[in-house]
């Protein structure tokens, strides 16, 4: 049975006057785990900005299923030169995620505490609560951040390049997270990674775009194809 | 020195000057944070312009300046956000160019040097009694606001694309921290002065960030220094007959400093911990 969540429709992305990306179309079932790849400027980013919601396209449009609204995605962005040096506690992080639950309510309810909690012990970050975000390694930040993405949603995941600058055992174990969270909740994730080998190793969908989709199918399908391979081994 | 309490200017200047400490202290932990430090000085230089216009045309200086400021904090951000102007420049050029107009306008009429001095460097002897209440009412909306949207001022300050995607609308936001900045720099610029306003948004903040971690002490911390520091500095400029805002600027960088010492003692301590370990 196909239970489509997200259909993109030929969408076409760009800056003012100059176009990124081009005819972009393809669709996600629930419990899918897409990763964007292709090379530095082929438009990953802009592609998943859209998908948050953080840019219109130009053309085409994307659609939900009636299950999922706008409010149903966990976003994780790319660091900001803001965050290195912001004085903000673990706890207030994670919690700031509970945020689009209370729209009206000017605090944080006991049941935003305790789903903060929650992810918070899942990640194992519990006994970070109290330290501060700026002293933390690379790998603990993008612990906090995951946290916060799930106390945004439980439905969906967007990660723009969650492992930039880690090393390849922290990369790993954040792999291994998003896996998790994938097979445990049945989450939908969609990621842009640099990283082909785990991308093809965890996703089971491949999108892979240069100013326009080159392939997009199953890891299996992506691994056999030519474009896939010439990738994968270059 | 209990005297001074019984002069009614300095109880007006302690009440609007507690107030507009309480509040920039508060927005200046967001401003430092979003790299949006010195927007206090191209408002105050607004606020200059605004004011001399008022007084040459013999109107009420804070309720032409306020709204003035407001509109002009607005183009601020709109130019930064759309990424056509970097935010240092634009606020350069806001500033520089209302000094000019301001200038330009006020010497069109002789005699009102003192007028210039005072909106430049401040006086306690300018709030009048409907400034009071003006002020307050003012100061409290905004104290009012920050603390109601203290949460999402968060949100959005440390991370604008995830506020964004989750919903939250950054824009509004932006714009409220815009105009109860521009409405604290209006309230405060006439005691403290058009040049010395901004350090008032930008040295609690900094004080309180090298020694606290977390971003609600953080807002705590700088508010009670911001506070402390301009009881003290009114107190020093009644003993010395010294101008206002030159002594609270003073004392806070007196304690700016003092932070600085505490936080490269605690370092020492640290690394020193670790080796004898």
């Amino acid at each position: 049975m196909k239970n489509t969540l997200i259909s993109c429709g030929d969408i076409t992305l760009g800056y003012e006057n100059m176009t990124v990306l081009r005819h972009v179309s393809f669709e996600l079932n629930e419990g899918d785990y897409l990763c964007v790849v292709g090379e530095n400027g082929a438009g990953k980013s802009t592609l998943i900005k859209c998908l948050a919601g953080l840019k219109k396209p130009m053309e085409g449009e994307i659609r939900f299923s009636d299950k999922i609204t706008r409010r149903d995605i966990g976003y994780l962005p790319q660091q900001t030169a803001i965050q290195r040096d912001f004085p903000a506690s673990v706890r207030e992080v994670v919690t700031s995620g509970c945020l689009n639950n209370s729209r009206l309510l000017p605090f944080y309810t006991r049941a935003d505490k305790e789903r903060a909690a929650k992810h918070m012990a899942e990640l194992g970050i519990t006994e970070l609560a109290e330290k501060s975000y700026r002293e933390l390694s690379g790998g603990q930040q993008q612990r906090v951040l995951l946290a916060r993405a799930l106390c945004a949603s439980n439905k969906m995941l967007i990660l723009d390049e969650p492992v930039t600058g880690l090393d390849p055992i922290v990369t790993g174990e954040i792999y291994s997270i998003i896996k998790e969270i994938n097979k445990k909740y049945g989450m939908t994730i969609i990621m842009v990674s640099h990283d082909v080998g785990n991308a093809v190793k965890n996703a089971n969908k491949i999108l892979h775009i240069k100013h326009t989709v080159q392939f997009f199918g199953s890891t299996d399908e992506y691994v056999g194809s030519k474009i896939g391979r010439e990738f994968i081994g270059g | 020195m209990l005297e001074m309490f019984s002069y009614p200017f300095i109880i007006r200047a302690l009440v609007v000057g507690t107030l507009v400490s309480l509040c920039s202290a508060l927005l200046g932990v967001n401003l430092v944070l979003k790299r949006y430090s010195m927007i206090g000085d191209g408002l105050s230089h607004v606020a200059f312009s605004a004011m001399a216009v008022a007084t040459v045309m013999n109107w009420a200086p804070l309720t032409v300046a306020i709204p003035v400021v407001i509109a002009a904090s607005y183009i601020l951000l709109r130019f930064s956000s759309t990424g056509r102007l970097s935010g240092d420049s634009a606020i350069a050029l806001l500033s520089t160019g209302a000094l000019a107009i301001g200038i330009f306008i006020i010497s069109m009429r002789s005699g009102i040097n003192t007028d210039i001095n005072n909106y430049m460097f401040g006086s306690v002897l300018a709030i009048s009694k409907s400034d009071v209440t003006l002020s307050v009412v003012l100061s409290l909306a905004v104290l009012a606001l920050y603390v109601v949207f203290y949460n999402k001022i968060f949100a959005v300050t440390f991370d604008e694309p995830f506020a964004r995607a989750t919903g939250i609308r950054v824009d509004f936001y932006n714009m409220l921290i815009a105009v109860l900045t521009a409405v604290t720099i209006v309230l405060g610029m006439r005691m403290i002065g058009a040049l010395l306003i901004s350090s008032l948004i930008i040295f609690p903040a900094m004080s309180s960030m090298r020694v606290f971690k977390c971003f609600r002490n953080v807002v705590i911390c700088s508010a009670v220094i911001s506070v402390a520091c301009f009881l003290t500095g009114l107190t020093v400029s009644y003993e010395y007959s010294a101008p206002t805002g030159a002594s609270v600027v003073i004392i806070n960088m007196a304690v700016f400093a003092a932070f600085c010492a505490a936080d490269y003692i605690r370092g020492r301590l640290i690394i020193h911990q670790d080796h004898s370990r």
